[in-house]
């Protein structure tokens, strides 16, 4: 380690007198002083960590209200008729406009409102931000559980009504367990989608892995090496979760097996 | 035990059920048959509120279960259900599709249930199933499951949606000799069915639909020795 210092001390200083190294020299200081100088990686780990935060708050806070969002869009559209009920008319008009403004505005635009305009006064851009992810991922979400409830055979609810369980019980223990096994694989696309959009958060000043790379090489006026560092651990983050993903789909589809 | 007062039941412009007026006492075994397309699912359906009747009354232990404000949860309970298409739970093994509903609903503990659906099981034959899933089962052992896990419930009529009409031939079999059972044991029946030997060998009295409306209805011997409506007479032909 000692040596690498040294030889960077020499060749950077020859970089800045003008002298054109060797290709292989060149490439030694960019890696030496993207990652190693100044223990300049721990802020690469400590971005990834302000990610991987960001993601879950948004995720919690996407499938909550996702969740509700379908569980109550659902319940609208499956009312017995000439039972229609005023006040979830109004929550589903609500559920429909949320929805539609989401998913009809771009994610960085959310962003900038957010931040720039309606919590203009707050600090905490990492936290304006998961909670922007977390708003716009809602809306997603709740269209993928939507669809998974409905896949669900209606024979299954009605097997439960006709036990004397009501609307609630029958959707907690056997419609929205069997639509989460089907959702599965839409709602590992979401999350990833989701982790990638916390990049964007840069654009509000959201710290995070990108932001760690972009004060990196705004210091060093390098930027292949932090940009390909980042784009590396957004896809092993990525790969590891596919596979764990694909591991828990396994899992619950034992129960399909004959 | 149920009266059905003008019944009927409209699906969009299609009005299905037209006019039904019925009376079923407790320990009748009713066997409903007809062309398809003739209501008699649907009127089943209503019995326990699975459809809406459009207008009509229907009266179970004096209780007006067509009235808004009776709690249909409640009645469904002493209303057992089989459907043609078994509708087990599959996200459950066959010992907790059991028990869910008394469970749930704080009829027993979950000891109690348990020990109530194995003995059941044993009943039709199929405790060594318990812990399997209902994708693992025939459709005979499926719909074998279905009928004890509503008398899980301890329901006072059972209703059955064409119990036979989804399985294969040799396993209606298995299926009927429990619902003969059952029939044996006094428990009163609404069936549905194309199944003319059950009816004529376990029913009380068969009515025959037709158009949305109940064409005729005899006890089986009569019904299938002379029928009287020229309808009949002719689905009689054609399915005997």
């Amino acid at each position: 380690m000692e040596q690498w210092a040294q030889l960077y001390e020499l060749w950077s200083g020859q970089i800045k007198a003008g002298t054109d190294l060797p290709f292989w020299q060149d490439l030694f200081v960019n890696f030496y002083q993207s990652f190693i100088h100044a223990d300049r990686w721990t802020q690469y780990l400590e971005g990834l960590g302000r990610t991987l935060q960001i993601t879950v708050m948004a995720l919690i806070l996407g499938v909550i209200l996702g969740v509700i969002v379908a569980v109550l869009r659902t319940a609208h559209d499956q009312q017995r008729f000439g039972h229609k009920n005023w006040l979830l008319g109004v929550i589903n008009t609500l559920c429909k406009l949320y929805t539609t403004i989401i998913r009809g505005t771009p994610m960085m635009v959310q962003l900038l409102i957010m931040g720039l305009v309606i919590f203009s006064q707050s600090r905490n851009f990492a936290l304006v931000g998961a909670l922007t992810l977390g708003i716009n991922s809602g809306a997603y979400v709740a269209e993928i559980v939507r669809s998974g409830l409905m896949s669900v055979d209606s024979g299954q609810m009605e097997a439960g009504r006709s036990l004397g369980l009501n609307y609630i019980t029958t959707m907690r223990f056997v419609v929205v367990p069997q639509a989460v096994k089907n959702i599965l694989p839409a709602l590992g696309n979401e999350f990833i989608t989701l982790l990638k959009d916390t990049s964007l958060i840069t654009v509000i000043g959201g710290k995070e892995m990108l932001y760690a790379a972009q004060a990196i090489y705004a210091k060093t006026y390098a930027p292949m090496m932090p940009l390909i560092a980042t784009a590396l651990m957004y896809l092993v983050v990525v790969i590891l979760f596919t596979w764990l993903l694909g591991k828990l789909e396994r899992r619950l589809r034992e129960s399909d097996r004959r | 035990m149920i009266d059905v007062k003008d019944l009927h039941k409209s699906f969009g412009s299609i009005e299905v059920l037209r006019g039904i007026t019925e009376h079923i006492d407790r320990g009748e075994k009713v066997v409903i048959i007809g062309p398809s397309g003739s209501g008699k699912s649907t009127l089943l359906r209503c019995l326990n509120l699975l459809e809406e009747p459009t207008s009509g009354q229907i009266v179970f232990n004096d209780v007006d279960i067509t009235d808004p404000k009776t709690d249909v949860n409640k009645v469904r309970q002493k209303m057992g259900m089989v459907f043609q298409h078994f509708n087990l739970f599959q996200n459950l093994n066959i010992l907790d599709n059991m028990t869910l509903a008394p469970v749930q609903l704080k009829l027993k503990s979950k000891a109690e249930a348990e020990e109530e659906a194995h003995a059941l099981l044993r009943r039709v034959g199929l405790d060594d199933k318990a812990a399997a899933y209902p994708s693992q089962l025939s459709g005979g052992q499926k719909q074998r499951i279905a009928i004890v896990r509503a008398l899980a419930m301890h329901p006072e009529v059972m209703l059955f949606d064409e119990p036979t009409s989804a399985l294969d031939p040799e396993m209606v079999g298995e299926v009927l000799e429990v619902m003969k059972e059952l029939a044996d044991e006094g428990m009163t029946m609404v069936v549905v069915t194309h199944e003319m030997g059950f009816a004529r060998e376990v029913a009380t009295r068969v009515l025959f639909m037709d158009g949305g409306v109940i064409a005729e209805q005899a006890p089986p011997e009569e019904f299938f020795t002379h029928p009287k409506h020229a309808r009949t007479q002719e689905f009689l032909s054609k399915v005997l």
